[in-house]
């Protein structure tokens, strides 16, 4: 018999390609619900489109700091000092009005424009190590070949982080935010990347170069902390490594077992744009958005919150809420799917999101341009997923051609 | 119909400049800019899907 240990928390829950059907009976009768998370702490869950945006958007009753005194079950002491400086430059953990400050700081970085400027970069990248997939010949596992080191490289070269380090940063990356791994093994990966952050940190104090690193000691040194500008960039590294990647191997996993819609992705330049969003909301890889506390008592949905709790909210059942959008189960390129939830809503919404667009608008079907004939090579059902992940993704995905 | 931007809310997600690139820019940080006084005719639903998908809620339709 399968005993609880071995299933991630509710919210966490997917059969495949959707999320778990339990996520959809706690919408239909109460929005929120109490359940467990992976700590074993006692959590409100929202699960309502509505709902969601009511909370995210309300940085002053639902806060992303947290409280003194506040700890994670299992969680070592760490002194105040030391949680202090692991805790400097994390714009997730912060509120207005002191999350403003730095995210403004980085938001030059990632404008439309800036993406657009970025635009061949990024086909180069994506063109090289589709030729290197090529050469290696089919099967191949997508996610090593291709949707890991594409966007790796990418936030590698914004950054000013030697893509050759890259062996190291990308096994802490992913590690991290494995909730199956006990916290201290978790908080002692934070602490080495957090240390060769420090050197990165320390060179650029040197010598700023043309990158957000050498931006951010140009620009703001003066105001900026080692200590900030090792959380900032940290920050950015791990979320530019945990993000995209997972949406193009598991889109590219629904694009399979979609063909017409492949189809369409590969041959009308005009689906694309569409499909991103689609593939965005379908998928909703963020299974929660950062866990909000409550700053006083609240009632969402009639359900009465006391100050002092944390309240998760469901991004894949807020993007599959029929009062959001029609047929939400149906996967369907064409319709755009606009106002999903994938990029979270409120002040902490993903800074990255152009940068992730693009890096998506080009990938898919320059993927698939290639490779016309792609096929998965491995049974569907044989897909190994990371279950226990703060964000979902295959481990990894053999396909041929 | 005219539209109006609160630049100190903004986040610069770029929502608006997708939903609305005739009305809706973005200034060198990033920060929206109104680009119209007016919205021009045909454009005013793109205006009206940009200011509900702000997620910082930093636009509203101003008449």
């Amino acid at each position: 018999m399968t005993q609880a240990p071995e299933l991630p928390p509710l919210h966490m829950r997917r059969d495949a390609l959707d999320p778990t059907p339990e996520l959809r009976e706690i919408r239909e009768t109460s929005s929120v619900r109490t359940v467990v998370n992976a700590f074993g702490m006692q959590v409100y869950l929202v699960t309502r489109h509505e709902d969601i945006k009511d909370v995210l958007s309300d940085h002053e009753r639902f806060s992303n700091s947290r409280p003194p005194g506040f700890v994670v079950p299992g969680a070592p002491d760490i002194p105040d000092e030391e949680q202090a400086s692991a805790r400097a430059g994390n714009l997730l953990g912060l509120d207005p009005p002191e999350h403003q400050r730095l995210r403004r700081m980085l938001t030059g970085e990632f404008t439309i424009r800036r993406m657009k400027r970025l635009e061949p970069r990024i086909a180069e990248i994506v063109d090289q190590h589709l030729d290197a997939m090529e050469n290696a010949g089919p099967p191949v596992d997508l996610v090593a070949r291709f949707a890991l080191p594409i966007p790796s490289l990418v936030i590698c070269e914004l950054l000013g982080v030697p893509y050759d380090d890259r062996d190291d940063f990308q096994r802490r990356s992913a590690r991290q935010l494995d909730l199956s791994i006990p916290i201290p093994e978790r908080l002692e990966l934070v602490r080495k990347g957090r240390e060769y952050m420090a050197l990165l940190v320390g060179r650029a104090r040197r010598q700023p170069g043309e990158d957000i690193l050498g931006m951010l000691v140009r620009e703001h040194g003066a105001e900026l902390t080692d200590d900030e500008l090792v959380g900032i960039a940290s920050l950015l590294l791990l979320a530019g490594h945990e993000t995209t990647s997972n949406m193009l191997g598991l889109g590219t996993l629904a694009l399979l077992r979609h063909p017409d819609q492949l189809a369409a992705v590969r041959d009308d330049p005009a689906a694309i744009g569409p499909a991103i969003e689609e593939l965005l909301r379908w998928l909703s890889i963020v299974h929660s958005a950062i866990p909000r506390i409550t700053t006083t008592d609240v009632e969402i949905a009639g359900v009465p919150i006391p100050a002092g709790q944390l309240v998760f909210v469901s991004l894949p059942s807020g993007n599959r809420d029929p009062d959001f959008i029609d047929s939400p189960e149906v996967f369907d390129v064409r319709r755009g799917a606009p106002g999903h939830l994938a990029f979270g809503h409120g002040v902490h919404h993903c800074l990255g999101a152009p940068l992730a667009r693009m890096e998506m608008r080009i990938a898919f079907p320059a993927l698939l341009r290639r490779f016309p004939t792609l096929s998965l090579a491995e049974n569907f059902d044989d897909v190994q997923f990371r279950s226990f992940h703060f964000i979902y993704g295959p481990k990894s995905l053999k396909v041929a051609w | 119909m005219k539209v109006e931007a609160d630049r100190d809310v903004c986040i610069s997600a770029g929502n608006c400049v997708m939903a609305a690139s005739a009305v809706f820019d973005q200034d060198e940080d990033g920060i929206v800019v109104v680009l119209v006084g007016e919205v021009p005719e045909g454009e005013e639903d793109h205006a009206r899907e940009a200011v509900k998908l702000c997620p910082s809620m930093a636009l509203r339709i101003a008449d």
